[in-house]
């Protein structure tokens, strides 16, 4: 169990973490969630303790390891860059941290070819590195913080240099090897559809702070606040400022939104009304659903989907819907939006009731 | 990228720590000694305050080395740099080329400080040397014995040969880390010779230059092995630099006191123009 | 804006290619409209970057001929083609700002300075850099940079085509849905040719109107995204398009029927296949039905993504995946059944066309 108590980070007086209390648990899978400078590898350095927090504490287990190096703790990094022995085989990299720990030929070997099985590398162990493709390095980098039998593994956007395809590959084998082992693993990404795919934890990050951490798929439905929402949308989430007046949400002093049941709790005034692209539709699904008067711009075909960029009163939106749908642009059609996943904010930012769980 | 935390690798820089207090700040305090105290021999020693440095200071002797000295070393900088800048970039970035030049521009860097003003102690003679000789022969009345802008010319054409290399290995390290796309981009742009030269090359060769002028800067305002070789500081005084100056005094002269105090002033002038140099340039670099 | 020409063009990296396989581009030959979007899709490896840098004139191919409208451009420098071209890493002059960034390829070609301002100013406008202009370009952030890059190469209007090479790598994902809106919506304004290289997918189809999709240093598909996702013409199209990719199940094939396992499946027409070929069904994730009626399945795992569910399932013995929308149940006793327009025929790795 890897503990941060108000550990916090501050470099030449300005926070690169703000004081953060996080617990993990051994045998999970921990996302961090964020965009490019949002604390991420920061967060990293201090669990792995490459860095020692400004204030604050860091246990492993119980024991407070803060200030212990890292050479003298169970970690292993996998990094975006793929980091490996270029002049040794696969083999030999893969067992180069179990030499240096002086254990004997035969427990090596026998880590070694298990590490291999589960990354396929088995038919690549005599090669060097330079002759395998990105998706094979970045296995055998795997394969090697691996085979460390490390407590705490932390990757570092791992796939982000790898192809499209390799990337859906591995991010489909990870959670398989990580159940396989007992260590903590921390996996930092800029992605939410990766967050979403790997599953586990999930802590969403934004300028240095943990805005919400939780399971995966929870931190996802249910937001506690609009940067959450907003870090965990792919496509980007769809948000519109009203006031809300008994059953309406206006815009304007206009009736622009119905008040759907789960928000009709909430006080009148200024909200932020907040949902994902996938939950507009050119068809009306379901009785909740609201019609929306609004003005095209474009729509980009994405094979199964398309998204469709649309002007709700001067707010922009993006509407995903499946099948093609090639739109005439500067056009007035009416969407429907379901109402039923309708997210709400306070002017703080915070979210005024929770959406309807698994709705 | 933040530093790893460990205190334990100061325990590392201990050694060098000793090397430098007994190689460095041991002579250096002893030269203090020396440049505030008088002696008849003996070893006796008389308080002599700040006598020796007014001395000094009041000297036409010191002004004019000094003086020399700070024309030699622009000099330098103005031939070495752009010199430098020229040939890095006409310096070949890939296949057979690269080695064999980088082997060339560090032979003279690779030869002892004396063995270069032999070199040109000799090259320059106008009886064997094959310089002087040949310039003779073209008809130009070439003596750097006694030739006070002779003597010159000899000087800064070996101190050229001898450290534009360095400006060279310095520009074309920072050349080679400048990737392909910009140069690409470049020529998409329609950008000429002299655009590529003044808004890519530059900036990316704006630090090492830096590097450059400042370890050139010291380094000429510390010459002193090669024009004694070759010229020994004349004829007259024309090639007496301040260190050359500072020499006879030391040991020509035995003037113990004033060589002292001209070393200590000789040593804050580098200390403050060096200081000058890299503020100017890094606040420079700080507001582009 | 050009028509661009690929005459019989290959392309080899060792000096003597004797055998097919030392081909990194094997035969190219197609012709580009001009003002049209095209995308080149592969993975790495495939020979799209070859291919771009033949276009761009950074290669001159083996064998075979590019034209641009019709001119011989084969034997021309980047410059003398007059493109314009977006690299991976924004490529931008620290030391200018952002108003003589874009200026920069004005200036060089000496553009009327009043023409300079009021085409810099709309590019200002239309990358939403307005605010920056007069800011060093050194300070920016990764995306605003690329946007630099990006307008350097939109700010010309004589070039014949506009060169992308994997633009928005290092872009964070919210920034990549903005700036590839824009990017479709220059396209719309200007109608440039445009080049666009990628790995991923998505980029390619929401940009292009014609994905090139480039497997092993050949074209093996060349058609819209629609195309691409309905009607791939050969497995590996199947596989790299959509996410997840199509399903292939081994299969026999007897007139209109196929059949998987102990299933037999009715076709719309009835494909043309050789005696000897390897059979493959392929259907898409997206068009497996999940409900209480059809072919029994074993669900082996929900994947809940958000927005969709992933469903991979047992089906006669082979992984057959399928996508349900994110409200949708799955019932206690799984069957599935396959849109029947959707199906698609493999024969030894190609689509299989239908008779009639």
């Amino acid at each position: 169990m890897l503990e941060l108590r108000n550990a916090e980070k501050v470099v030449t007086g300005e926070y690169h973490i703000h004081p953060t209390s996080l617990t993990l648990e051994r045998g999970t899978l921990n996302v961090l969630l964020g965009p490019t400078l949002s604390g991420k590898t920061s967060l990293m350095r201090l669990m792995a303790g490459l860095d020692k927090p400004t204030a604050g504490s860091i246990h492993f287990d119980g024991k407070d390891v803060t200030g212990v190096r890292v050479q003298d703790r169970q970690v292993a990094m996998v990094y975006q860059q793929f980091i490996n022995y270029p002049a040794m085989s696969v083999y030999e990299n893969i067992a180069s941290p179990l030499r240096i720990a002086r254990q004997n030929k035969a427990t090596i070997d026998r880590a070694v070819r298990k590490a291999a099985d589960l990354l396929k590398l088995t038919p690549y162990l005599d090669r060097t590195p330079l002759n395998l493709s990105g998706g094979q390095q970045q296995r055998t980098a795997l394969a090697r913080a691996l085979v460390k039998n490390a407590s705490l593994v932390l990757l570092d956007e791992p796939l982000a240099n790898l192809d499209y395809k390799l990337r859906e590959e591995l991010r489909l084998e990870l959670p398989k090897i990580f159940a396989e082992s007992g260590a903590i693993f921390v996996y930092a990404t800029t992605e939410p559809t990766e967050a979403l795919l790997l599953g586990g934890n999930t802590a969403t990050l934004s300028e240095g702070r943990i805005t919400q951490f939780g399971q995966t798929i929870d931190v996802y439905r249910k937001p506690r606040d609009l940067l959450t929402a907003e870090t965990f949308a792919d496509p980007p989430l769809n948000t519109i400022e009203v006031v809300k007046t008994g059953g309406d949400f206006q815009v304007a002093g206009q009736s622009a939104i119905p008040v759907p049941s789960h928000l009709a709790s909430i006080s009148d005034g200024p909200v932020t009304i907040a949902f994902q692209p996938h939950h507009l539709s050119f068809r009306s699904s379901v009785a909740t659903a609201a019609s929306m008067p609004v003005r095209t711009l474009i729509s980009e075909i994405g094979g199964s989907e398309s998204f469709v960029h649309v002007d709700f009163l001067g707010t922009r939106w993006v509407m995903l819907e499946h099948g093609v749908h090639e739109i005439e642009p500067d056009r007035d059609i009416s969407i429907f939006l379901d109402t039923r996943h309708l997210m709400a904010f306070g002017t703080d930012g915070r979210s005024l009731v929770i959406p309807m769980a698994g709705a | 990228m933040e530093k790893t935390w460990n205190n334990k690798a100061w325990f590392l820089v201990l050694p060098v720590v000793v090397l430098v207090a007994f190689s460095a700040v041991i002579p250096l305090m002893t030269v203090v000694n020396y440049s505030v105290q008088d002696t008849f021999g003996n070893n006796e020693f008389f308080w002599a305050g700040t006598d020796w440095f007014s001395e000094m200071l009041q000297s036409d002797r010191f002004w004019d080395a000094l003086f020399r000295n700070l024309i030699f070393s622009f000099t330098v900088l103005a031939i070495q740099i752009p010199l430098g800048i020229f040939i890095a970039l006409n310096m070949p970035k890939h296949g057979i080329g690269v080695p064999v030049c980088l082997v060339l521009m560090a032979l003279p860097l690779l030869i002892p400080w004396n063995v270069v003003g032999t070199i040109w102690q000799v090259f320059g003679r106008v009886d064997i040397g094959f310089l002087g000789h040949y310039l003779r022969v073209l008809g130009v009345d070439y003596n750097y014995t006694q030739d006070p802008i002779d003597a010159w010319a000899t000087v800064i054409i070996m101190d050229v040969w001898h450290w534009t290399s360095l400006v060279v290995l310095l520009c074309y390290a920072g050349l080679v880390s400048i990737p392909d796309a910009y140069y690409q981009a470049a020529k998409i742009d329609g950008a000429s010779r002299w655009s590529v030269f003044r808004y890519i090359q530059l900036p990316k060769m704006k630090r090492v230059l830096l590097i450059a002028v400042l370890l050139r800067f010291m380094d000429s305002f510390m010459i002193y092995t090669e024009p004694f070789v070759v010229t020994g500081g004349g004829p007259g005084n024309s090639t007496t630099f301040l260190s050359i100056d500072l020499v006879k005094m030391a040991i020509g002269q035995f003037d113990l006191g004033p060589a002292a105090a001209m070393s200590i002033i000789y040593f804050l002038i580098i200390l403050l123009l060096s200081w000058i140099f890299y503020t100017v340039m890094t606040s420079h670099d700080a507001q582009s | 804006m050009a028509r661009i020409t690929l005459d019989h063009i290959r392309h080899a990296y060792g000096p003597k290619p004797s055998s097919e396989k030392d081909y990194a581009l094997k035969e190219v030959h197609h012709e580009w409209e001009h003002g049209g979007a095209y995308a080149l899709l592969g993975p790495s490896g495939c020979g799209k970057t070859t291919l771009l840098n033949i276009i761009s004139g950074l290669l001159t191919p083996s064998e075979g001929k590019i034209l641009f409208d019709g001119a011989d451009v084969t034997g021309r420098s980047t410059e003398e083609r007059n493109i314009a071209q977006v690299f991976q890493f924004p490529v931008i002059y620290d030391t200018m700002t952002v108003y003589q960034n874009l200026a920069f390829p004005l200036r060089n070609r000496k553009v009327p300075e009043a023409d300079v301002d009021s085409r810099v100013r709309e590019i200002l406008e239309m990358i939403d850099l307005s605010d920056w202009a007069n800011r060093k370009a050194r300070g920016l952030t990764a995306d605003q940079k690329q946007k630099i890059s990006l307008g350097r190469g939109l700010v010309r209007k004589d070039v014949n085509a506009i060169l992308f090479d994997e633009p928005l790598t290092v872009i964070d994902p919210h920034m990549k849905w903005v700036l590839r809106s824009q990017l479709k919506r220059l396209h719309r304004q200007f109608g440039f040719t445009m080049v666009y290289v990628t790995h991923d997918q998505t980029e390619a189809l929401t940009f292009a109107d014609k994905v090139v999709v480039m497997y092993e240093g050949e074209i093996v598909q060349i058609g819209t995204p629609v195309e691409l996702f309905e009607r791939p013409r050969h497995t590996f199209v199947g596989y790299f398009i959509g996410s997840p990719g199509m399903n292939f199940l081994p299969a026999k094939l007897a007139g209109a029927t196929v059949t998987v396992g102990r299933h037999k499946i009715p076709l719309e027409r009835a494909p043309t296949v050789a005696a000897n070929a390897k059979v493959e069904f392929g259907i898409r994730p997206e068009f497996v039905r999940l409900g209480r009626e059809g072919f029994p399945i074993q669900v082996l795992k929900v994947e809940d993504v958000g927005r969709q569910k992933i469903v991979r399932t047992n089906f006669e013995g082979h992984l057959l995946t399928a996508i349900v929308s994110e409200d949708a149940e799955i019932p206690a006793e799984p069957h599935v059944t396959f849109k029947q327009s959707a199906i698609n025929i493999y024969a030894d790795s190609w689509r299989a066309e239908t008779e009639g």
